[in-house]
């Protein structure tokens, strides 16, 4: 019936605008002549940018956490994607179906099978079940009885719930509620996640556990996950590709290391700048031009800074860096100091 | 004009309000007598299945049906407290007029529930049917009670139905004010996540908004009862039988002790109405994970029958 790559993009997100307020076609139209930045639109029209021509595509399978501080926009991004907010222009596909041209049957059927979503702050229904809560996407899709209960114990024994499914939400910890909400997500097997800050209400500790616990289910469920956060540890431990987000704006889309090592805009580099870069440092990165012995061990371009401390430990006086046969440089105790000395200014 | 006129403008200026009324009401009653004829015949047709429900039932039995409904409902201790004040009532010889109460209370009530609670739930989905009800709510609650009597004998006439009629228009503006802002109050985050699965209008009321706003809704049911109580002695001037005819022939023979039987027996029914529909509110969860026919009287029934299962007080 569908002939889609594997590689096609899960959620697909062109040009999108989301003005809050009655004046908003107005503030669009001046907005995309680039002449109304945020403050202009509030104090000119009253009204409020919370997306300005965002692009982005979350490919199958993969986590893109989007980034920023409050008030940025990010939150409203997310809703775009299951239309729990309507654009003022732009288009959002998911699995290559326009959302908007959906009728309201089709965007609760896509709601309900394809999208699992997390809230920042649990939002569970204090008046139903454990069971209840996580059961209801399926309750929804009319499911039997049976079938319920079975969904619901199997999605919260991934969460290592098992047995807490007859209680009541406030009878739970913080930590336990998001389980719950992540459970409540996955007990549809959607193919895709929202998750809006769904661990930012959370003891750092606890955050850390339930971090590491997604991470271990998302690589088993191979599940595309928009991931929300305002805690930049956070999205570069979780996302296979970070987006930052500013007033609205997109202002760098790459991979954590990307997004570390060469920030594209002040903005970002004022972010990430809190970030010792030396995790994602590469050999070729610190190597130097300099004399390489001939009988100096050789390293790979990508070897990380602990794989080249453990390698000089072993005696050697410096290493060879090589792409293959081609030499790239030498890393010597001078080089990793350099490297260190570098990271240690940038802040 | 001359000068006393223009300084007493009202001697000379009137609106004919009072003809205004009396126009519109007897163009009310020989338009639409079939109208208020056939909404009458329906609440005497419920009226008088309640009452003769209550009437011909044997004492004993109606006391422990009260008792094991309170129990059902609510627990063990409000079915002690409903049969001392049942068991009360019939001690100092108001049973009849308490019954008789009991049935006009309980079918005014039900109209209103049946009236209140869809007309708030559309006053919270539907902003600009909300700002017709509420003005004409404030307008029922702030005129004086005994303003509702005249209307009400012109198209209805006098007795026990009409009371009913009366009491019931008197009673439901809470219910519907406090429906709607239940509703409108169930916090946004919990419906955003109801959305957010795909649930349809009618689902996402019934599931999620419904009992979210339940303890509002039931603070509304709670005040239609305990006006309906307070209107049994209003009521009674245009005929109503019941406890409320006691209280206010006491007042007019200044018979003390006609009044206050009348009295007590109003004070007794409203603490067993109050409690008992304090127990409608009740969840799964207040009766300890227990479904309603799981526990009280019927619950012990079934666990008796069943070979194996204890039942769990």
């Amino acid at each position: 019936m569908d002939d889609r790559s594997p590689e096609a993009s899960s959620i697909e997100c062109r040009n999108l605008w989301k003005i809050f307020g009655q004046r908003a076609s107005e503030v669009l139209a001046a907005a995309r002549g680039g002449k109304v930045s945020k403050d202009e639109a509030l104090k000119e029209f009253g009204c409020v940018i919370g997306v300005a021509d965002a692009s982005f595509s979350v490919r199958k399978g993969e986590i893109f956490c989007i980034m920023g501080l409050s008030g940025s926009g990010k939150s409203t991004i997310l809703r775009h994607v299951n239309r729990l907010i309507e654009p003022t222009a732009g288009s959002v596909h998911v699995d290559g179906q326009d959302v908007m041209s959906l009728s309201r049957k089709e965007l609760r059927a896509l709601r309900a099978r394809k999208i699992g979503m997390v809230f920042q702050h649990m939002a569970l229904w204090p008046h139903k079940t454990i069971a209840g809560n996580v059961a209801f996407g399926l309750e929804v899709q009319g499911a039997e009885k049976k079938e319920c209960r079975e969904a619901a114990e199997e999605a919260l024994e991934k969460v290592g719930l098992r047995g807490w499914g007859h209680r009541y939400p406030d009878e739970l910890s913080g930590g336990m509620q998001q389980r719950v909400g992540l459970a409540r997500a996955l007990a549809a097997d959607p193919d895709i996640l929202l998750m809006d800050e769904p661990f930012s209400a959370l003891d750092p500790l606890i955050r850390r556990d339930l971090q590491d616990e997604f991470l271990a289910l998302s690589r088993k469920a191979h599940k595309t996950t928009l991931f929300i956060t305002h805690d930049l540890d956070e999205a570069m431990r979780v996302g296979h590709r970070i987006a930052v987000m500013k007033d609205g704006r997109i202002d760098q889309i790459g991979s954590p290391e990307a997004i570390v090592l060469r920030p594209e805009t002040d903005y970002v580099a004022r972010f990430v700048g809190s970030i010792s870069t030396l995790k994602y440092l590469s050999a070729s990165e610190i190597a130097s031009a300099g004399n390489v012995d001939a009988d100096a061990p050789g390293i790979g371009p990508d070897a990380t800074l602990p794989v080249l401390i453990r390698q000089l430990a072993n005696g050697a006086d410096h290493l060879a860096v090589k792409d293959g046969d081609r030499l790239i440089g030498r890393i010597g105790q001078p080089e990793i100091l350099a490297a260190v000395g570098r990271d240690l200014e940038r802040r | 004009m001359d000068w006393p006129s223009v300084l007493d403008p009202f001697a000379t200026i009137n609106l004919p309000l009072a003809d205004w009324a009396n126009d519109w009401m007897r163009w009310l009653t020989s338009n639409y007598r079939s109208v208020f004829q056939a909404i009458k015949a329906i609440v005497k047709l419920a009226l008088d299945l309640v009452e003769d429900g209550l009437r011909n039932t044997p004492q004993t039995l109606l006391l422990v049906f009260f008792t094991a409904f309170a129990w059902q409902i609510v627990n063990r201790a409000t079915a002690i407290l409903v049969f001392c004040a049942m068991a009360t009532i019939g001690i100092i010889g108001a049973w009849d007029p308490a019954m008789t109460s009991l049935a006009v209370l309980v079918t005014a009530v039900s109209i209103s529930t049946l009236v209140g609670l869809p007309l708030g739930i559309l006053c919270s989905r539907v902003n600009w049917v909300w700002g017709i009800v509420r003005p004409a709510l404030d307008f029922m609650q702030t005129i004086p009670s005994f303003t509702y009597l005249v209307p009400v004998i012109l198209l209805f006439g006098i007795g026990n139905v009409p009371g009913v009629i009366v009491t019931a228009f008197f009673a439901t503006p809470p219910l519907v004010r406090l429906t709607n802002l239940g509703l409108r109050e169930v916090r946004a985050d919990l419906v955003e996540a109801a959305d957010a699965f795909g649930v349809s209008p009618m689902k996402r009321l019934w599931s999620i908004e419904l009992p979210l706003a339940r303890p509002v809704i039931m603070a509304g049911i709670n005040q239609t009862v305990m006006l309906s109580l307070a209107m049994s002695v209003i009521a009674s001037m245009i005929s109503v039988a019941g406890l409320g005819r006691l209280v206010l022939v006491g007042i007019s023979q200044l018979d003390l002790a006609r009044a206050s039987v009348g009295g007590l027996g109003i004070v007794l029914l409203a603490i067993v109405f109050d409690r008992v529909t304090q127990g409608f509110g009740f969840t799964r969860r207040d009766r300890g994970n227990l479904g309603l026919w799981e526990h009280g009287p019927i619950g012990w029934l079934r666990a008796s029958f069943k070979p194996h299962g204890r039942f769990k007080s």
